[in-house]
C-alpha cells in the first residue's frame, strides 16, 4: 500500500511541490543560518588555531581570547618556574593602525611572538621566510592584510596585494614584509600582522604594561589541563587549555552579544515556517483526499495502516526537502568558501539537528492528518 | 394494490440479518432517528434492492449491514457472524475479507491508474503487488476495459468508471457486495449494463448483492426488494408481489 501512498502524493503535483518547497526552505534556513553562526563563532577562537599553543595564560579577569588585560613582564618567569611547564613565551596582541598604499588607515591585529623560538607563529607560510622576523622592522602578514594594505601598481594605478619585500607603515614606523601567511579570519575582521615580540612593542603605543598573554607548553608526559591547573594555583593567573579557552570565549559571546539570539531567532523562524507550510499543505492534502481515505477505510484499511501511509507520505516529502535544503546549503558553503565571507562552518551535529527538526515538522504535519483520519467514519463514503 | 410477501428467509441461507436495529444521529433537539427498530434480511445468491424516499434510512441500513457504521440497539449478523460487540479491528478485518463496495460517486482515486485502483482490496488482504495487479488487470479486461488498464479514472466515461468500481468491489471475491445508487449518475443504457454485471455477480454461489437505489429502471433486476419508509421496512417483495410492485412503479 505504501507505493500507492507515494503515487497519491506525487499525483497531486501542486501540493507536492508546495510541501517539498516549504520543507526545502525550512531546511535551508535552519542549516545555512546555523552554518553562518557556527562560522562566526569559530572566528571568535581563531587566535588559538593561528597561534597553536597548548596553554594560554592570561590575567585572571580575562574571559575570552580576544580580550587583553596586560600582565607584568615578570609573569613570564613566574609561569616558567611552575613545575610541569616545558617552556613559556610572551605574546603581544593589540589592534594598531597601519597605512595602506592608497594613504588610508586600516586597523590590523598585531601579534608579537618570541623572536628566539617564534612560538605562536602561523601554521602556513605561503611566501617568504618567517625566520627573517628576527631582523629589525620586519613583519609577516596574512593574505587579508596583503589585500587590504595593497600597493598601487607602478604606472597603472591599479592596486595589487602586498608582496614579500614591500613596505608599509604601522604607527608611522616602516615595516617590511618578509613573509605572507594564511590564517583563519579574526572575529573582528582585522588582518593579522605578525612581528617579533620586541618589535611589536616598538610598533604599539607605549604603555606601562605591554605583555598581553603567555603561551606555554606542558612537559612530555603531562597534560595541558594538569599544567594549566598548576599555573593557576601557583601564580594566581588564569591558565586555559585550548578547549577550555574556546568554551569560555564562546560562552562570553553568548552572554555578552546579541549574535546568538539573532541567529537563533532566524533558525526558530525557519522551523515555524516549516511547520506552518508543511502542516497546512499536508492537512489540505488530507482533506482533499478524505473521501478516498474513507473509501479505503470502508474497504478494510485499518487506522494503523492509514496513519502509516500518511506518515510515510509526510516523511517522504520531509526527506526530499531536507536533502534539497542541505544541497542548497552546501552550494552556499562552496560559493563563500573562497572569499570566506560570510563565515560558514557546517558541522555534522548541525546537519543532524536540522534532520531532527525536519522529522518533527513532518511528523507534526502527518499528525494533523492522522487525527482527522482516525475520527473518520468509513460510512462517510455513502453520503452524497 | 400491492401485496406484501412474508419475506421469510431461512437462517442458514441468510447473508445479512438485521433485527430491531435503532440508529440515531445527533443529540438533544438535533437528534434524528434514522433506523427505528428495523428488521432486514438478505439471502445468499440474490440481488436485493432497498428502495424508498430520500431520508427514509436506506443508506444508514446499508452502512450498518456493511459494518461501516455503529448502531445503538439491535443485532446485526453477516453470514452468521454476529457483529454486535465485535472489536472494531475485527469488524474492519471482516469487511476487508468479505465485503465489496460500490459507491455512488465511484470513489476511485484519481491519482492512481485503473489497475492500481482495482488492486487495493487485494493489497489490503496481503496479496503481493505483482499478483494483485495481474488479477486486477484480468478482471478489468473481463469487464470490457482491456487496453485501458493504465489510464486514470478521469480519462474514462461515467459508465467505465463505474465498471472499474465494480471490478474493485469484486476483485477479492467478497461474499457480500454493497452498492449505493450505482446507476444514479449513468444514462439508461449504461445503467442497464452495470445492472447486468451486478446481477451476474449475484448469481455466484454464496454471494449476496444489496443495492440501495432510487432508480425504478433497476427494479426489474431484483430477486427481492425491500421498501423503506421513515426508518422502518414498509414492505418486502419477491416473485408475484415484486412484479406488481414494479408494474405499479412504472
Amino acid at each position: 500500500m505504501f507505493h500507492l501512498a507515494l503515487r497519491m502524493l506525487l499525483g497531486d503535483r501542486a501540493k507536492y511541490i508546495m510541501l517539498v518547497g516549504g520543507l526545502t526552505f525550512s531546511s535551508l534556513l535552519m542549516t545555512q543560518q546555523n552554518g553562518v553562526f557556527q562560522g562566526l563563532l569559530s572566528w571568535t577562537t581563531s587566535h588559538m588555531r593561528n597561534m597553536r599553543a597548548s596553554i594560554w595564560v592570561v590575567d585572571s579577569r580575562v574571559e575570552q581570547v580576544n580580550e587583553t588585560k596586560a600582565l607584568r613582564d615578570t609573569d613570564v618567569s613566574r609561569v616558567r618556574s611552575v613545575d610541569g611547564v616545558d617552556f613559556a613565551m610572551p605574546l603581544f596582541q593589540g589592534v594598531l593602525k597601519a597605512r595602506a598604499a592608497d594613504g588610508s588607515e586600516k586597523l590590523i591585529q598585531m601579534i608579537g611572538i618570541h623572536s628566539g623560538t617564534l612560538f605562536g607563529r602561523p601554521a602556513k607560510v605561503i611566501e617568504g621566510e618567517i625566520e627573517q622576523l628576527r631582523i629589525a622592522n620586519t613583519v609577516v602578514i596574512d593574505e587579508l592584510a596583503a589585500e587590504r594594505l595593497g600597493k598601487a601598481r607602478d604606472g597603472t594605478g591599479v592596486p595589487r596585494p602586498l608582496r614579500v619585500g614591500d613596505t608599509f607603515e604601522i604607527n608611522d614606523r616602516e615595516a617590511r614584509v618578509v613573509a605572507i601567511c594564511r590564517t583563519e579570519r579574526h572575529f573582528f575582521g582585522y588582518p593579522y600582522v605578525f612581528s617579533s615580540y620586541d618589535q611589536a612593542l616598538q610598533f604599539a603605543p607605549r604603555q606601562r604594561k605591554m605583555l598581553s598573554m603567555i603561551l606555554a607548553e606542558p612537559k612530555p608526559g603531562l597534560t595541558a589541563a594538569e599544567v594549566a591547573r598548576a599555573i593557576h594555583a601557583e601564580t594566581g593567573l588564569a591558565a586555559y587549555t585550548v578547549p577550555e579557552f574556546e568554551r569560555s570565549t564562546i560562552a562570553w559571546v553568548w552572554r555578552n552579544t546579541g549574535i546568538p539570539a539573532s541567529f537563533m531567532t532566524t533558525i526558530i523562524l525557519g522551523f515555524i515556517v516549516g511547520v506552518a507550510i508543511a502542516g497546512q499543505t499536508f492537512y489540505s492534502f488530507v482533506l482533499e483526499n478524505l473521501r478516498n481515505l474513507g473509501a479505503l477505510k470502508a474497504m478494510g484499511a485499518s487506522n494503523g495502516l492509514l496513519s502509516a501511509m500518511l506518515l510515510f507520505q509526510a516523511l517522504t516529502v520531509g526527506l526530499i526537502g531536507y536533502g534539497m535544503g542541505l544541497g542548497l546549503t552546501a552550494a552556499f558553503g562552496f560559493a563563500v568558501a573562497d572569499n570566506g565571507q560570510p563565515p560558514f562552518l557546517l558541522q555534522p551535529v548541525a546537519i543532524l539537528r536540522t534532520g531532527v527538526a525536519i522529522l518533527i515538522i513532518s511528523s507534526l504535519a502527518a499528525l494533523l492528518g492522522i487525527r482527522k483520519v482516525a475520527r473518520l467514519e468509513p460510512a462517510i463514503v455513502f453520503r452524497g | 394494490m400491492i401485496t406484501q410477501s412474508t419475506g421469510q428467509i431461512d437462517a442458514t441461507t441468510a447473508a445479512v440479518s438485521i433485527r430491531g436495529v435503532v440508529k440515531a444521529f445527533g443529540t438533544g433537539d438535533a437528534r434524528t432517528v434514522a433506523l427505528k427498530g428495523t428488521d432486514f434480511t438478505a439471502a445468499q445468491g440474490e440481488l436485493h434492492l432497498v428502495v424508498g424516499p430520500s431520508g427514509c434510512g436506506k443508506t444508514t441500513l446499508l452502512s450498518v449491514a456493511a459494518g461501516t457504521l455503529d448502531w445503538d440497539e439491535g443485532e446485526v449478523s453477516v453470514f452468521g457472524t454476529v457483529l454486535n460487540n465485535m472489536p472494531r479491528s475485527r469488524v474492519t478485518a471482516f469487511r476487508r475479507q468479505h465485503v465489496g463496495f460500490i459507491f455512488q460517486q465511484f470513489n476511485l482515486i484519481s491519482t492512481l491508474d485503473l489497475v492500481e485502483n482495482v488492486s487495493v482490496p487485494l493489497l489490503l488482504n496481503g496479496v503481493r503487488r505483482g499478483e494483485a495487479e495481474q488479477r486486477a488487470a484480468e478482471l478489468l479486461q473481463r469487464l470490457g476495459l482491456a487496453g485501458k488498464e493504465r489510464k486514470r479514472p478521469t480519462q474514462l466515461s461515467g459508465g467505465q468508471q463505474q465498471r472499474v468500481a465494480i471490478a474493485r468491489a469484486l476483485v477479492h471475491s467478497p461474499r457480500l457486495l454493497i452498492a449505493d445508487e450505482p446507476t444514479s449518475a449513468l444514462d439508461r443504457e449504461t445503467g442497464h449494463q452495470i445492472m447486468d454485471i451486478l446481477s451476474g455477480a449475484a448469481r455466484t454461489p454464496g454471494r449476496s448483492v444489496i443495492i440501495v437505489t432510487h432508480d425504478p429502471r433497476t427494479y426489474s433486476y431484483a430477486d427481492r426488494l425491500t421498501e423503506m419508509e421513515d426508518g422502518r421496512v414498509a414492505g418486502v417483495y419477491q416473485g408475484p408481489t415484486l412484479r406488481d410492485f414494479i408494474s405499479n412503479h412504472h
